[in-house]
């Protein structure tokens, strides 16, 4: 069978009609060709306007300043689930799932305001030791001399392992976790989908509610409450009230936030190592730029790519006029490319001046609240690969996901020199 | 020039100018002050450049933006003398103005 001939998006995206460019297609980021439109954007149409997609109209803000602006206007761009929440595709009103990542002020603020205390200073620094145990044991397990798949043995582990410890999770239930948070955010377009419809995404959301239910049960009634994620959400005065409907959107949320975003960053920083040899030589030269890697890796990573918000009224973003009930997708992955703020958006530069200069956990009131966690994992995971000087050889270029909203690695074939 | 004096943590001083009409984050950030991350950049987006304002100087603050009070709910070890040093304006007044740090930006 002979392949198809590969397409120009380079060209493409230069040639093609402003109008007819549309980023949420999750094939190119599947085909990781999707910084090519965006460049346009940026330059040609920075507030663009896709008025016919499979998931309808929408605005696309694809400059930091822009997207910053935007963000921090949380009274006009409103965040709510009823109106369509943080992914274009809205669903229907039955099927809506409400989380305190898809509401507004006051409910996000009191929501949120719960479940924070998990990811506090103190705790981080009694998480620290727990993560590099379990970093050094499942780096000392993989093969050596032999391919295996970095996605499947080091990032969806670790980063089960670290989830199933927030929520007290039953250990050897962890990679449920894992399929629940991929179920969550499966593209029913995705010829690899895990599920078929929205009625099969329910029935996956039924099972996980029953597990988190029971779980919610053992511990709404101990007398000494615990200080995992379920306990806070049960006790917490805010949360001890919901309906079994928003228990499970704010699981949801707390699995996919956990989970799929520092997953995606470690899988990227093996791939943006391999593909940069002398900024690995120069962290193994110095492994205190760890310091300003990480943020780095995270901006060049950008594991969610986008947030979306609805207008509430009238307003204006980058000079367009944007209409009250307007979807707005604010592509951070593009903000972080912008040449007017980033110098050399499109270079891994692990020693750049501000690293930390980046839209991959937001701004504003919904600014990631795990963001030091997963720094943390992704800066002990390489301290740790470091400490053993392991040769992590790419022999395949990265599987990447069907989907405009996680910004994913599914396969990372490697192999570690023995 | 008024002068900021940073307190940090460990109760080691920095005193800088602030140039008037600059924000106390930048007079940091433009003097290499350690411990102000400012990760947004200014736009009281982010909560990185949390400080707390010596009581003697608190009332020489206008009071903090709805925006501010937001970020700062959120902000671990919030107090009532928090503030985004972001947006501190350095004026004649605030001259001398001491502000102490947490231990981390979080």
């Amino acid at each position: 069978m002979n392949a198809p001939p590969a397409i120009d998006h380079a060209a493409l995206a230069e040639n093609m009609p402003l109008d007819e460019i549309n980023v949420s297609d999750p094939k190119i980021y599947q085909q990781d060709v999707w910084m090519h439109y965006f460049r346009r954007l940026r330059r040609d149409a920075p507030v663009h306007y896709c008025k016919d997609s499979p998931i309808g109209p929408f605005w696309s803000v694809t400059k930091y300043k822009d997207i910053v602006a935007t963000e921090v206007n949380h009274k006009v761009f409103s965040s709510s689930s009823a109106l369509g929440g943080i992914t274009l595709r809205d669903r229907p009103a039955e099927l809506e799932l409400p989380m305190f990542i898809a509401m507004d002020p006051p409910r996000h603020d009191d929501q949120r305001k719960i479940v924070q205390p998990i990811v506090s200073p103190a705790n981080l620094e009694n998480f620290s030791g727990l993560i590099r145990s379990r970093i050094a044991r499942t780096l000392d397990s993989l093969p050596r001399g032999e391919v295996f798949d970095w996605v499947d043995r080091v990032s969806i582990e670790l980063t089960g392992q670290m989830l199933a410890t927030l929520f007290d999770f039953p250990f050897e239930d962890r990679r449920k976790l894992t399929y629940w948070s991929d179920v969550a955010t499966t593209d029913l377009a995705n010829p690899d989908r895990l599920i078929e419809s929205e009625e099969e995404r329910e029935k996956v959301f039924g099972e996980c509610l029953a597990y988190f239910m029971r779980l919610w049960n053992e511990r709404v009634n101990a007398k000494e409450p615990g200080g995992d994620l379920i306990s806070m959400l049960a006790h917490g005065q805010a949360t001890r009230d919901m309906s079994p409907r928003e228990y499970l959107g704010n699981v949801v949320l707390l699995i996919v936030g956990g989970n799929d975003t520092t997953r995606n960053s470690m899988s990227g920083s093996v791939w943006f190592f391999d593909q940069n040899p002398q900024e690995y030589a120069k962290l193994r030269a110095n492994p205190a730029l760890l310091e300003s890697a990480v943020p780095e890796i995270i901006r060049y990573q950008t594991p969610l790519s986008y947030m979306r918000r609805t207008a509430l009224a009238d307003a204006e973003i980058g000079g367009r006029k944007i209409r009250k009930g307007d979807k707005i997708a604010m592509w951070y992955i593009s903000g972080n490319r912008d040449e007017d703020v980033i110098e050399d958006p499109d270079r891994f530069i692990i020693d750049r001046p501000r690293p930390r200069q980046h839209l991959s956990f937001g701004f504003g009131i919904h600014r990631c609240v795990g963001n030091r966690l997963g720094e943390l994992q992704l800066k002990i995971l390489w301290e740790e690969i470091l400490a053993r000087d392991l040769k992590i050889e790419v022999v395949a270029p990265p599987k990447r996901l069907f989907s405009s909203f996680v910004h994913g690695i599914t396969q990372l074939q490697v192999r570690i020199q023995p | 020039m008024p002068r900021v004096t940073f307190v940090a943590h460990d109760g080691t001083q920095r005193e800088v100018d602030a140039p008037v009409g600059e924000s106390v984050m930048r007079a940091a950030v433009l003097n290499n002050v350690p411990g102000i991350d400012a990760d947004c950049g200014g736009e009281c987006a982010c909560a990185t450049c949390h400080v707390y304002v010596d009581e003697a100087w608190l009332g020489k603050l206008a009071a903090p933006s709805e925006m501010e009070a937001s970020m700062l709910a959120f902000v671990d070890g919030s107090q009532p003398n928090s503030r985004l040093s972001c947006q501190i304006k350095a004026t004649a007044e605030l001259d001398g103005l001491v502000v102490n740090l947490p231990k981390s930006q979080h």
